[in-house]
C-alpha cells in the first residue's frame, strides 16, 4: 500500500469520525450528560464571603 | 476536605502578569506603529522597528495571551473539577519558568537574535525551556482533571486541554533546528517545506492558542457573568470537535501564489472556507447565553467586554475565509488589510475576551466581590472599541488602497503606481492606527490602575474547595 492511501484513508476515517460524534451529540442519549455538565461552572458560588453582606452579581453597588 | 482551598496564588500571579505584559506588549505596539509615520524614531539599532515588531507580536500573543490563558485555565480547572490544582510545585514553577521566556525574549530579539520563523522567533535554548514549562503546564491541567471530583469534563476544559496539546505539537515540530551556536540555529527543513511547516504552525498557533484557549475562557466566563448555562452545550461539542478537525489544513492560504503546490493552496482555501461554520458555532453559543437576559449587557462592562469580544471573533472569523479565497487573496496578500484583520483578531476579540475574564478574576482574588471602580471598566471598554474601530477601518482602507495601487497597470502594462507612491499614500492610516493604538494602550493603564486599586490594602484569598453538588449528604 502505498503512503498515500494511508493518507486518504485517515483522511476518510476523521470525517467518519467526526460524522459519528456529531450524531451521537444529536441522539438522546448524551443530553442527560450535556445537561449536568452545562451546570459544572454554577455548582457553587464563587463570590467571596463579603463584608456586608453576600452581594449578587445583579448587585453591583457601583453598576 | 472542608479545609482544603484552591491554588489561587499562582491564578493571583499570572492573572496580575497578564495585565503588565498587556502593558508591555501594547506599548511596544505603538512604538512600532509610530516608527512607519515618523522613521526618525528607529533610533538605535536594537530598538529597530524589524527587532521590536517580533517583540510586540511575542509579548501581546505569548506573554498577554499566554498569562492570560494560564490563569483563567488554572482556575476554571479547579473549580469546575472541585479539586485543588495537581502538582502546586509544578504549577509554580510554570508561572517562573513562563516569565523566565518572556524576560528572555525581551532581552534576545531587541539584540537581534532569531530563528526568523514569525511567531517562532526566539533561539533554540529559550525553545527548550518552553518545551519544558510546557511538558509541566500539561501535567498540572490534565493531572488536575485527572484526579476531579465530577464525572464530567466541562467544555472550556475540553478546549483548554486541545490548546495545550497542539500548542505543544506545534511548537516541537516547527522549532526542530540544528544549533550552530548558543544564539544560533538553522531550521532543520529547506525550502518550500519549511514555509508549509512555518505556516502550519503559524495558523495552527492562531486555531489553537489564540482560538480554542480562548474559547475556554469564553465558555466559563460568559456562562459565569451572564449568571446563566451555555446556550447550547450540545453545539459546544459539536463545534469544538468540528475545529480541531478542520483548522489544521487551514495554513496554506498564508502560501497563496507561492511556490507551494497549486493543489495544496487550494485545499488550504477549502478548509478555511468551511472553518466558518464551527467558528460561528462558538459565536452564537456564546452570544445567545445571554438570551433572555440582555438588560444586563446595558449595566454590567465585564459583560459588554465578553460579549464584544464575541462579535469581534465573528466578524473576524468571516473575514478570514473571505480573505482565505485565491481571488481576494490576490488582493489582500502582504497589504495593510492582513494587518487589520489580524488585529481585530487580536484586540477584538483575544485581548477583550482575556480583560473581561481579568476583571472577573482579580477582585475574587483578593476576597472582594467586585473591582474598585465599575466607572472605570465602564471607561476602558468605549476606550478600547473606539481605539480598535479607528485600527481596523484605517488598515482596511489602506489595505485596499495599496492592494488597488500595487496592481493597477498602463494601457502600455507598465505599473500605475511605484511601490513608494503606496506607502506614501499610506502615512494618514498609519497615523490613525497610531491613534487607535494608543487608545487601546489607554485603555490597559486604567485597567492597571483600577487593578492596583483593588488590590491595595487587601489580603491575598484562597477560597475553600467545595464538595461537587451531587456529592453533598
Amino acid at each position: 500500500m502505498d503512503i498515500n492511501d494511508a493518507r486518504t484513508v485517515v483522511t476518510v476515517l476523521g470525517f467518519v469520525c467526526f460524522i459519528c460524534i456529531s450524531l451521537w451529540a444529536y441522539s438522546g442519549r448524551a443530553r442527560k450528560g450535556f445537561d449536568e455538565a452545562a451546570l459544572l461552572p454554577f455548582g457553587e458560588d464563587d463570590l467571596p464571603p463579603s463584608d456586608s453582606g453576600r452581594q449578587t452579581k445583579e448587585g453591583n453597588k457601583n453598576g | 476536605m472542608q479545609s482544603q482551598t484552591y491554588n489561587y496564588k499562582v491564578v493571583r500571579q499570572f492573572a496580575i502578569m497578564t495585565v503588565v505584559w498587556g502593558i508591555v506588549g501594547m506599548l511596544v505596539g505603538v512604538i512600532v506603529a509610530a516608527q512607519l509615520v515618523w522613521p526618525e524614531l528607529n533610533v538605535a539599532e536594537w530598538l529597530h522597528f524589524g527587532r521590536l515588531r517580533p517583540l510586540h507580536t511575542n509579548a501581546v500573543i505569548f506573554a498577554f495571551g499566554g498569562c492570560a490563558l494560564f490563569a483563567t485555565s488554572y482556575y476554571c480547572v479547579q473549580r469546575t473539577c472541585h479539586t485543588r490544582l495537581f502538582a502546586p510545585g509544578l504549577a509554580a514553577f510554570t508561572f517562573w519558568g513562563w516569565q523566565l521566556v518572556i524576560l528572555l525574549a525581551a532581552i534576545s530579539l531587541p539584540l537581534g537574535f532569531t530563528s526568523g520563523k514569525e511567531y517562532a522567533e526566539l533561539e533554540w535554548p529559550i525553545d527548550i525551556l518552553i518545551t519544558v514549562v510546557w511538558v509541566s503546564y500539561a501535567v498540572v491541567f490534565f493531572g488536575t482533571i485527572a484526579t476531579r471530583k465530577t464525572t464530567h469534563i466541562y467544555v472550556a476544559n475540553w478546549f483548554y486541554g486541545a490548546f495545550i496539546l497542539t500548542v505543544a505539537l506545534l511548537h516541537l515540530v516547527n522549532s526542530a533546528e540544528v544549533p550552530v551556536t548558543l544564539t544560533k540555529s538553522y531550521s532543520a527543513y529547506a525550502g518550500v517545506q519549511d514555509a508549509m511547516i512555518q505556516w502550519w504552525y503559524g495558523h495552527n498557533a492562531v486555531g489553537f492558542f489564540l482560538t480554542a484557549g480562548f474559547l475556554g475562557m469564553m465558555y466559563y466566563f460568559v456562562p459565569k457573568q451572564a449568571g446563566r448555562p451555555v446556550y447550547s452545550y450540545r453545539l459546544s461539542v459539536v463545534h469544538f470537535w468540528a475545529l480541531i478537525f478542520t483548522y489544521m489544513w487551514a495554513g496554506p492560504h498564508h502560501l497563496h501564489f507561492t511556490a507551494l503546490p497549486d493543489w495544496t493552496q487550494s485545499v488550504g482555501m477549502v478548509f478555511s472556507l468551511i472553518l466558518l461554520a464551527p467558528s460561528w458555532g462558538g459565536m452564537i453559543n456564546g452570544i445567545m447565553t445571554l438570551s433572555g437576559a440582555w438588560h444586563k449587557l446595558r449595566t454590567d462592562p465585564i459583560l459588554k467586554f465578553l460579549i464584544t469580544s464575541l462579535s469581534f471573533y465573528g466578524m473576524s472569523t468571516f473575514e478570514g475565509p473571505m480573505m482565505s479565497i485565491k481571488t481576494v487573496n490576490a488582493l489582500s496578500h502582504y497589504t495593510d488589510w492582513t494587518v487589520g484583520h489580524v488585529h481585530s483578531g487580536a484586540l477584538g476579540w483575544v485581548a477583550m475576551v482575556s480583560i473581561g475574564a481579568m476583571y472577573y478574576l482579580i477582585p475574587r482574588m483578593y476576597g472582594k466581590t467586585e473591582m474598585y471602580s465599575t466607572k472605570l471598566i465602564t471607561a476602558h471598554f468605549w476606550i478600547a472599541t473606539i481605539g480598535i474601530v479607528l485600527y481596523i477601518a484605517s488598515m482596511w482602507i489602506s489595505g485596499v488602497m495599496q492592494g488597488l495601487m500595487w496592481r493597477a497597470t498602463n494601457p502600455d502594462g507598465t505599473l500605475t503606481y511605484s511601490f513608494v507612491e503606496a506607502v506614501k499614500a499610506s502615512y494618514p492610516f498609519w497615523a490613525i492606527r497610531v491613534l487607535g493604538g494608543v487608545l487601546f494602550l489607554t485603555g490597559m493603564l486604567i485597567m492597571f490602575y483600577n487593578m492596583v486599586k483593588t488590590i491595595a490594602g487587601q489580603k491575598a484569598y484562597e477560597a475553600p474547595v467545595l464538595a461537587p453538588a451531587g456529592a453533598h449528604a
